[in-house]
């Protein structure tokens, strides 16, 4: 914990997530959506609309505040997802060895030659995706073959300690082996990748929705970009600037803080980083 | 050499494993894509239905109709005669769009990989060279600044301040329609002028990457035996930098370069629909908006294999430039 608190970015990076869950949480029980006023569209921010309002005279600030909670919820569900697959996989791989593993690591190579986004684009438009369940299953299955690849050599590298060797001769079963002795040792390292997954869905998740290809609300950062850009062509009024401006930071804010969230705690886990700054 | 045909063998199956799931997914399309286009032309030249819905499937390259095994054996068939199949929404074949769209991608691809890697190179050895310099944290803070912020916000942001707030720069096409193409310095300036703030974008986006990803292999390098030997002979330290550290340390990065290349065409998607510019990215997402089904398959099939090919030359070129690194597996 002392470790964590000297480290300024893991500190920074974990303040600003706070301040992202907590306007996902109750951030939409404090600023209700409010209706149109076509009359006031385009407005610069003010005391009653500190983004500003949109194109149909919606108050920006509380889309950005509802469409947090859209956004984080998908990517939540996404890298619980991806990190399931990427456990099972990772863990029968390693554990199995011989054909199984073979199969599974051409699988795992296959899939992380292969663009994720154009993929995961063309899914969401064929299957036109109407729910954060669906949506978040798309990304999923394009982001764990990296993480599957990481534990599976974990699990190798603990297949041969001793502990795991006492087990054997103890003849506790598979099931306790996994179960009880490797899984614990790969949940801080997954524990670690959680934040990076839930960054690369967002990344990905608020594309796709740019593209309006995710139409599962209409307030999210993604749908109001595509909205200013695509739809209605706002972004070339130049009073829309704050609207516009207002997803991307929101966007950009969110992804530091990740990062300096995730890079902080990768250097508070893994002592060679520690030693080479 | 054995692996190499591995390897290959792997990039090929990958192709056509993606080919025919593309295919799969794509036939179970909720809805006939054939209706509709038929209807337009009973509408537009007076035939009857069942003639036009022929014709009309006769250019698509199959009838969804048909039996699954036999729509998937005449599509093959086009595949192997090269063409990528049809688009519903420009009503030609996909290999034009492609031959339209794909010079200007790479256009724009190449140029901003070639700036972000050589200027990514330099400050990345500059910076392991000099290490309490003041330049190392302005380029590790900026490069986890961009590492931080996607591609498309950082296009957005470009396009938001320096074509339609300053309009410095124009927000559409790929150069002027008044101005006709031709090798003169007119057009390749206005190409340019169009070109410039997607290289910016990709460029800013990817520097910090390619710096610290250089940095990191340069200080590794530093370590080497033969830097050491370099000091001691007294070779001069421009030398030591250029012929001993820069050019040992780049060797890692080549990977990189490839398989960016191909990330690079999947990042285009949204650069290039952000400032409409009329590339393969561009073409891609017009599809994927108006469920045009034959040139999403068709780019994303090319998109798809070009980048699977990168990724398997990158390999043997790293093995190839680097006599140490062995292929395994």
């Amino acid at each position: 914990m002392r470790t964590f608190l000297q480290n300024r970015r893991a500190v920074a990076g974990a303040v600003i997530l706070m301040l992202y869950l907590l306007m996902a949480t109750i951030g939409p029980i404090l600023v209700p959506l409010g209706g149109q006023a076509p009359e006031e569209a385009f407005q610069p921010p003010s005391w009653k609309h500190p983004l500003g309002t949109d194109y149909l005279g919606r108050d920006v600030l509380a889309q950005i505040v509802h469409g947090s909670r859209d956004v984080l919820f998908v990517a939540f569900l996404a890298a619980i997802f991806a990190i399931a697959i990427a456990i099972s996989v990772g863990i029968l791989a390693g554990f199995k060895g011989g054909v199984v593993d073979q199969a599974l690591m051409t699988l795992v190579n296959m899939m992380l030659t292969i663009p994720h986004l154009p993929v995961m684009m063309i899914l969401a438009a064929v299957f036109r995706v109407r729910d954060p369940f669906s949506f978040a299953s798309i990304l999923a299955l394009w982001m764990w073959a990296g993480l599957a690849r990481a534990v599976r050599s974990q699990v190798l590298s603990l297949r041969e300690r001793d502990f795991i060797e006492a087990a054997k001769l103890l003849k506790l079963g598979s099931f306790h082996i996994i179960f009880k002795e490797i899984l614990p040792n790969i949940v801080p390292y997954v524990a670690i990748n959680f934040v990076s997954m839930m960054r690369g869905a967002i990344v990905s998740s608020v594309a796709i929705m740019f593209l309006g290809l995710a139409p599962f609300s209409a307030t999210n950062w993604g749908m109001m970009l595509n909205m200013a850009t695509i739809q209605t062509g706002a972004i070339y009024i130049p009073q829309a600037l704050p609207y516009v401006l207002s997803p991307l930071l929101a966007i950009m804010l969110l992804q530091l803080g990740g990062y300096f969230f995730a890079s902080g705690l990768e250097e508070i886990f893994n002592p060679r980083l520690r030693a080479h700054e | 050499m054995a692996i190499v045909f591995k390897r290959l063998a792997l990039a090929l199956l990958t192709v056509v494993v993606v080919a025919l799931v593309t295919f799969i997914v794509i036939q179970n399309v909720p809805g006939d894509p054939l209706y509709e286009w038929a209807m337009d032309m009973v509408q537009t030249s007076g035939l009857d239905f069942e003639t036009a819905y022929k014709i009309a499937a006769q250019m698509y390259g199959y009838n969804p109709h048909e039996p699954l095994l036999h729509r998937l054996s005449t599509y093959v068939k086009r595949l192997l005669r090269g063409e990528l199949g049809y688009s519903m929404i420009y009503r030609t074949s996909v290999n034009r769009i492609i031959a339209k769209a794909l010079p200007w991608t790479v256009f724009v691809v190449s140029i901003s990989l070639l700036l972000s890697f050589s200027l990514g190179v330099m400050l990345g050895t500059v910076i392991a060279w000099k290490r309490r310099s003041l330049l190392d944290p302005l380029v590790t803070g900026y490069a986890s600044f961009t590492a931080a912020t996607p591609d498309y916000v950082t296009a957005m942001l470009l396009l938001l301040f320096f074509a339609i707030n300053l309009r410095w720069f124009p927000s559409k096409g790929a150069y002027d329609i008044g101005i006709k193409p031709g090798f003169n310095l007119t057009f390749i300036g206005n190409v340019l002028h169009h070109a410039a703030l997607p290289i910016l974008s990709y460029t800013l986006e990817a520097l910090g990457g390619w710096a610290l990803a250089m940095k990191g292999s340069a200080v590794s390098v530093l370590g080497e035996d033969y830097i050491m030997a370099a000091k001691a002979r007294g070779l001069k330290e421009r030398r030591i930098v250029t012929a001993y550290l820069a050019r040992n340390s780049i060797l890692p990065l080549i990977t990189g370069l490839a398989i960016s290349f191909g990330g690079m065409f999947g990042g285009s998607i949204l650069i290039e629909t952000i400032f409409n510019y009329p590339g393969m990215g561009w073409f891609f997402s017009q599809a994927l908006m108006r469920k045009d089904y034959g040139m999403m398959q068709g780019l994303f099939l090319l998109t798809i294999t070009a980048t699977i090919l990168a990724n398997f030359l990158a390999d043997i070129l790293y093995a190839k430039l680097d006599p140490r690194v062995r292929l395994e597996r």
